[in-house]
């Protein structure tokens, strides 16, 4: 990696979809190539349906584990609508990655209020990188709807200049022998999608 | 070879490496993963108890008896620990003892925000607060060593930042451990008579002031002369935040908060001209600071409330306004929710629509006042239920008939619900007590407790019958229902509501979450669309996998929409089947 200043990445996803498990090998990852790297999580209560959130913070020394508001350039969406909730937090070049899935909160299953529309061309509307992957799909195909998050983490590594056996290594160490195969062509699927 | 820890791991890490071999705690946001990784180690005796004082008092007794012991738990667990925890002071420690304090700002899982550094100024204990991972497994065992070299308890404070972020960490190896318990006599040091503490008492004023001459040599009190314009004085997470956004400050970083090096704070001040005391929560450092006579910078800039970021301090020493100009495009919240199949969600129905009070308690059934369900009207804190119910009920006397009930799970019950249920039972309450059973501590993350049977190390041993404790306690109705049934649980309740006395009902039924219980998920459900007629109804059970779709009105017919259920999150608990009035649901 070049660029030695402080980069920040955030994931953002519902309880239950394994966002906390992809930013830990992200870290790895990072590790690996030498860097350093903080990353904060919020959970406790996350197991029962709400927001989850990770700051992933990486570079040659780092400090806060939280980024500032305006300072990331990646975020990463495990759930569309969630994206919009920290918009807040993006630089205004940031590169947005989005998966296709749609989980209703209880306003929205209840009828009270309406999932977003459009949340998509809203997003191309005011960001010059954004895409939209069906990482639940690919996860599917993969062999266990289970790795979407792991698809995800294949879409971010085309961005992090980490070659892919750190990669692959890392993924072997994070999930038992008999998972580590469709976790694999789980991360494949990601990058080239 | 460095590994990514969190906080929690790393103070787990760090008890190990110091030798320590004995550990008790209550399980609590941000605290519970310490406990969970330290009960791994290889040797170690780790214990769950019933709740924090006990937990304390465990350690106590290991210290008497020449262990090096730790109490792990989250901030208002010392609330619950603070009676032994001001003597314990006095009595000093023997072997060792560290307090460990998982503090909340932002109170991400918690009833309160309380800042827990007061406690070390209230007890008179000295405490130290680590800013990442590495900092904790170090700060652990520098903990263990001024609690051996002072004979004093020592605090150990983390705050959720803390606790939660991950950073690289480089392990150790552990000292080997010592067996040096044996049983000594000293009543002059262990009995806390008044004649005893008056003498001990004296004892501590001498223990501060030489924690005082150590916190001036004291490594972990770092100073970093950079810019001589402008410094900050900080301690733990909040450091990492202003290092963010201001390296080129001068720093004065402290890893003792209590009790401070006074010439070490002069000496700074000396050699930078504008301070500012970077905290979350109180004026903790401030205050004293100033007291020294030092002029500092605190709350006139920054936050009393919430935990900091990087952002919020530059925003504060720059007198910037917060606004960040970003697109915006309206999203619906996504509060937690009961899981689908849980069996608290009946339960709440239930008590809804029987139109009663419910003091509630601290567990995942909290969430139940939320919408729809809103099925509880007060939370305080771990057993106020009972006490709050009967103090209701007391109070309204005949209006208060048949309206009040008090909910609590059954760890919660444990914990500290059983000696106001006693109260209930001797003072001739008239409220009903609700213990919602579901076998297990679910809001932590399924820990062990003295109802199921198993210890924190995975061994069997007793299990509590939570039935006969009730009637011990001097309860004559006691019901048992299965939270599943509705129809039962409404009228069990309506019964008990109707009686004179106390009434207690146990609502039985294993998380849906808890793997070893028997009541795995059911065949998931599904809705016959002919038959739905689009009542919403089943929407009052505020459960995920039901959800409401609008369609197109068709001639001679009222319905707006129909109900769909989301098989892949559906356990199949069968709720929705009963309360459907027109079999839609199968």
């Amino acid at each position: 990696m070049s660029n030695i200043e402080t980069k920040s990445i955030l994931l953002a996803g519902v309880g239950g979809q394994g966002t906390l498990r992809a930013s830990d090998i992200m870290c790895l990852a990072m590790m690996e190539t030498g860097l350093d790297v903080k990353k904060s999580e919020v959970h406790g209560m996350a197991q029962r349906g709400g927001c989850v959130t990770s700051h992933v913070r990486y570079g040659k020394k780092v400090y806060s584990p939280l980024a500032k508001l305006g300072s990331i350039n990646l975020l990463v969406a495990f759930e569309k609508m969630e994206t919009l909730r920290y918009l807040n937090y993006l630089t205004k070049n940031a590169t947005i990655i989005v998966n296709a899935d749609e989980i209703y909160p209880p306003a929205v299953s209840s009828g009270a209020m309406p999932y977003p529309e459009d949340v998509i061309s809203f997003l191309k509307s005011n960001y010059n990188q954004v895409k939209e992957i069906d990482a639940t799909a690919l996860a599917k195909k993969s062999g266990n709807v289970k790795a979407a998050n792991i698809v995800l983490l294949g879409a971010i590594s085309n961005l992090m200049d980490i070659p892919p056996s750190i990669w692959e290594g890392v993924i072997k160490k994070a999930f038992p022998e008999k998972l580590v195969k469709v976790n694999l062509t789980a991360f494949q699927k990601g990058r080239d999608a | 070879m460095k590994i990514l820890m969190s906080g929690n791991e790393a103070i787990a890490r760090g008890i190990y490496e110091a030798g320590v071999r004995f550990a008790a705690a209550y399980p609590g946001t941000p605290s519970t993963e310490i406990m969970e990784e330290f009960s791994k180690y290889e040797g170690v005796y780790a214990e769950w108890s019933p709740n924090e004082k006990v937990a304390l008092e465990v350690a106590i007794g290991a210290a008497l008896a020449g262990e090096k012991a730790v109490a792990v738990m989250k901030h208002v667990g010392v609330n619950v620990a603070a009676d032994p925890l001001f003597t314990v002071s006095y009595t000093g420690t023997n072997g060792a003892l560290v307090i460990i304090t998982a503090d909340d700002p932002s109170l991400h899982s918690s009833q309160n925000e309380q800042d827990n550094r007061n406690y070390a100024k209230f007890a008179k204990i000295p405490m130290l607060e680590p800013a990442d991972a590495q900092e904790a497994k170090k700060f652990t065992k520098l903990a263990f060593e001024i609690s051996e070299k002072f004979d004093t308890p020592v605090f150990l404070r983390t705050t959720t930042r803390v606790s939660h972020s991950k950073s690289v960490v480089l392990p150790e190896d552990p000292l080997p451990y010592q067996d040096k318990t044996n049983i000594t006599y000293n009543a002059a040091k262990y009995v806390m008579v008044p004649a005893n503490a008056r003498m001990r008492r004296i004892e501590v004023e001498k223990r501060m002031q030489n924690l005082k001459i150590f916190a001036e040599s004291f490594n972990e009190n770092k100073m970093e002369i950079n810019n001589p314009e402008a410094g900050i004085i900080t301690a733990g997470m909040p450091y990492n935040y202003a290092k963010d956004v201001f390296p080129d400050y001068s720093y004065l970083k402290l890893g003792m908060v209590y009790p401070l090096p006074e010439k070490l704070i002069r000496d700074f001040a000396a050699k930078v001209k504008n301070i500012y005391v970077v905290e979350e929560l109180d004026p903790f450092l401030e205050e004293q600071i100033k007291a020294m006579g030092i002029k500092v910078i605190g709350k006139e800039i920054f936050p009393y409330t919430n935990e900091f970021d990087p952002g919020i301090i530059e925003n504060a020493i720059n007198k910037q306004e917060k606004t960040v100009n970003t697109p915006a495009k309206s999203v619906p919240p996504r509060p937690p929710n009961l899981c689908p199949g849980c069996p608290h969600r009946g339960l709440f129905y239930t008590l809804n629509k029987l139109k009663v009070f419910v003091t509630g308690d601290i567990g995942c059934y909290t969430l139940s006042f939320l919408k729809p369900l809103e099925g509880l009207h007060s939370t305080i804190c771990m057993g106020a239920s009972i006490g709050m119910a009967h103090g209701m009920s007391k109070a309204l006397k005949e209006k208060g008939k048949g309206k009040i009930v008090g909910v609590i799970g059954d760890s919660t019950f444990i914990h500290s619900g059983i000696t106001p249920l006693l109260n209930m039972a001797y003072n001739k309450s008239n409220a009903v007590i609700i213990i919602c059973d579901n076998s297990t501590t679910a809001m932590t993350g399924m820990q062990e407790h003295p109802a199921t049977g198993y210890t924190l190390l995975g061994e069997e041993t007793i299990k509590l019958d939570l039935k006969i404790l009730v009637s011990a306690l001097g309860i004559k109705n006691i019901r048992v229902v299965d939270p599943y049934d509705f129809k039962t649980t409404r009228a069990v309740i309506k019964e008990e509501l109707a009686k004179d006395g106390p009434s207690v009902v146990i609502s039985q039924r294993p998380c849906i979450l808890f793997k070893r219980a028997k009541s795995q998920p059911q065949k998931p459900l599904q809705v016959d669309p002919e038959k739905c007629t689009g009542c919403k109804v089943c929407l009052g059970l505020g459960c995920s996998p039901i959800s409401w779709k609008k369609m197109e009105k068709k001639e001679n017919s009222k319905r707006e929409g129909i109900s769909l259920i989301d098989e892949s999150l559906c356990n199949g608990c069968g709720l929705c089947l009963q309360v459907c009035k027109f079999g839609a649901i199968k």
